[in-house]
């Protein structure tokens, strides 16, 4: 029997807010799903799409991307940034392809153990109800195999 | 082949247009220094040569070989594997052979879906609904026309490459600088420049070699330029038109902004930039001078093609490299 699938998902969290969130989580010993792998960064606004096209093009099935509540940044407005980025990213990608469900963004202050861990859960599920992602290896493009046959299947004869 | 003891030069087309032709012959008087140098042995644009003829000379025979266009077929790529061998330099030419260029649009859909582009829309005169075929029984025996990839790809996805020229094409002074070099490095008088380095370009960005004024970027609504009637010495993206200058390689001297018209980003990635689209994406948004999400989804209106903006030259060579729909 094939082994049921896993999702990968990236997590980025914000260290004044989000991680501590997490981190919260972990004394409070709430569960939440082992599929995310959190990665800090000192704001939501450091978030560049790059580090989003990064985990998709390397294997992850989604990425989720976390920060203070809007007015609460610890770099005043940098979570909009982050916000801003998020939305004309979603734009970009759901023109690649990606499913909205892929990429998401979340809040949750320091205070927000729980809610956090009630978030990862959703977006694990969402992205397991998708299914695996598996983009073609960003550094190794010839492993999408060429087209040998013809690639339009109606021959002339049918429609003459 | 004669052998008259010169350096060998080559340059060919693979998925192209043939800009980047118009621009070597472009650079004026110096194409005198290039015949004078050099022995041309294969070019298809400008002198008659077969393919049996590259096959036939030995490996690195040819000193010099600027590539051209975008690896779209099995042609393209059979002559990328073949000028590999053959030559000692192989450049990277323009933004087609470095990032896919426009035809690495493609890559936002399907075969199925480009042919139908190509041969079944409701403009297109063609009642029998005949397509190109890789192979037809003639009279006179099987003949074969190159098969498509399922995704267009850039040249060093499919080969080494030695040196990078961007551009579309790349500017004609910047073509003629980089012969200097290889001249005076064939000559023994300079070294060539680093492996794998990008030549005949700048490593800042658009925007360092752009006269007009920049002040403060906050932008509530994005326009076209058409709709407007932009002021000559200001920023464009100051002025809600987007701009690609930002995130694009410098070495053109910012000619389109200077004519008031926007960069759209034909000299790929500035240095030390991952994902070309993601820099812009970056960056565009970040100007956006609103907090509010709905109101940032209004502004974002005002970009009707995202990925197509972001990516227009880049889809290739960028981290994603095309849509779901095209590798599925």
């Amino acid at each position: 029997m094939p082994e049921a699938f896993e999702p990968v998902i990236i997590g980025f969290t914000c260290n004044w807010c989000s991680y501590r969130a997490a981190d919260l989580a972990g004394t409070a010993r709430i569960k939440y799903p082992p599929n995310i792998r959190l990665i800090r960064l000192m704001c939501s606004g450091r978030l560049d799409p790059t580090f989003v096209l990064k985990a998709l093009a390397g294997g992850a099935d989604g990425v989720m991307i976390s920060g203070c509540h809007p007015g609460e940044c610890h770099y005043l407005e940098q979570n909009y940034k982050a916000m801003r980025r998020f939305q004309l990213m979603q734009r970009t990608l759901a023109q690649l392809g990606v499913e909205p469900q892929r990429v998401q963004l979340v809040w949750a202050s320091a205070a927000e153990g729980a809610r956090l861990a009630k978030e990862i859960a959703r977006v694990v599920e969402e992205v397991r109800a998708l299914g695996p992602l598996n983009w073609p290896n960003g550094h190794n493009p010839t492993s999408v195999a060429p087209v040998t046959a013809a690639p339009v299947t109606t021959s002339p004869e049918v429609h003459a | 082949m004669s052998d008259n003891g010169k350096p060998k030069f080559a340059m060919y087309w693979a998925a192209s247009c043939g800009g980047c032709e118009i621009a070597v012959l472009n650079i004026g008087a110096k194409i005198l220094d290039v015949d004078s140098t050099f022995d041309v042995v294969f070019w298809p644009v400008a002198m008659d040569a077969k393919y049996k003829d590259v096959e036939a000379m030995p490996d690195g025979f040819i000193t010099l070989c600027l590539f051209n266009g975008a690896i779209r077929n099995d042609e393209n790529e059979h002559m990328a594997h073949l000028l590999r061998a053959k030559s000692k330099i192989l450049v990277a030419f323009g933004s087609c052979a470095n990032e896919g260029c426009v035809p690495a649009l493609a890559n936002l859909s399907n075969l199925k879906d480009v042919f139908a582009a190509a041969y079944q829309t409701p403009s297109t005169d063609n009642p029998g609904n005949v397509v190109p075929q890789p192979s037809w029984m003639a009279p006179e025996g099987e003949i074969h026309i190159p098969t498509l990839s399922p995704m267009v790809r850039t040249l060093d996805q499919v080969v080494p490459v030695d040196y990078y020229m961007p551009g579309c094409p790349p500017e004609s002074p910047q073509i003629a600088a980089v012969i200097d070099v290889v001249i005076k490095a064939l000559k023994g008088e300079a070294p060539l420049p680093p492996p794998k380095s990008v030549i005949g370009a700048g490593e800042s960005t658009v925007c360092d070699e752009c006269p007009r004024v920049r002040d403060v970027k906050k932008i509530r609504k994005f326009v076209r330029i058409q709709d407007i009637k932009p002021d000559p010495g200001i920023c464009l993206l100051e002025q809600g038109v987007l701009c690609s200058g930002l995130a694009t390689r410098s070495g053109c001297s910012a000619l389109c902004p200077k004519a008031g018209a926007v960069c759209v980003g034909c000299y790929g990635p500035a240095a030390g930039v991952v994902d070309y689209g993601a820099r812009l994406m970056t960056a565009v948004a970040s100007v956006i001078d609103s907090n509010d999400p709905q109101e940032i989804e209004h502004i974002l209106d005002g970009i009707p093609d995202p990925a197509g903006s972001f990516y227009r030259f880049n889809l290739a060579g960028s981290l994603l490299h095309g849509s779901k729909a095209a590798w599925k």
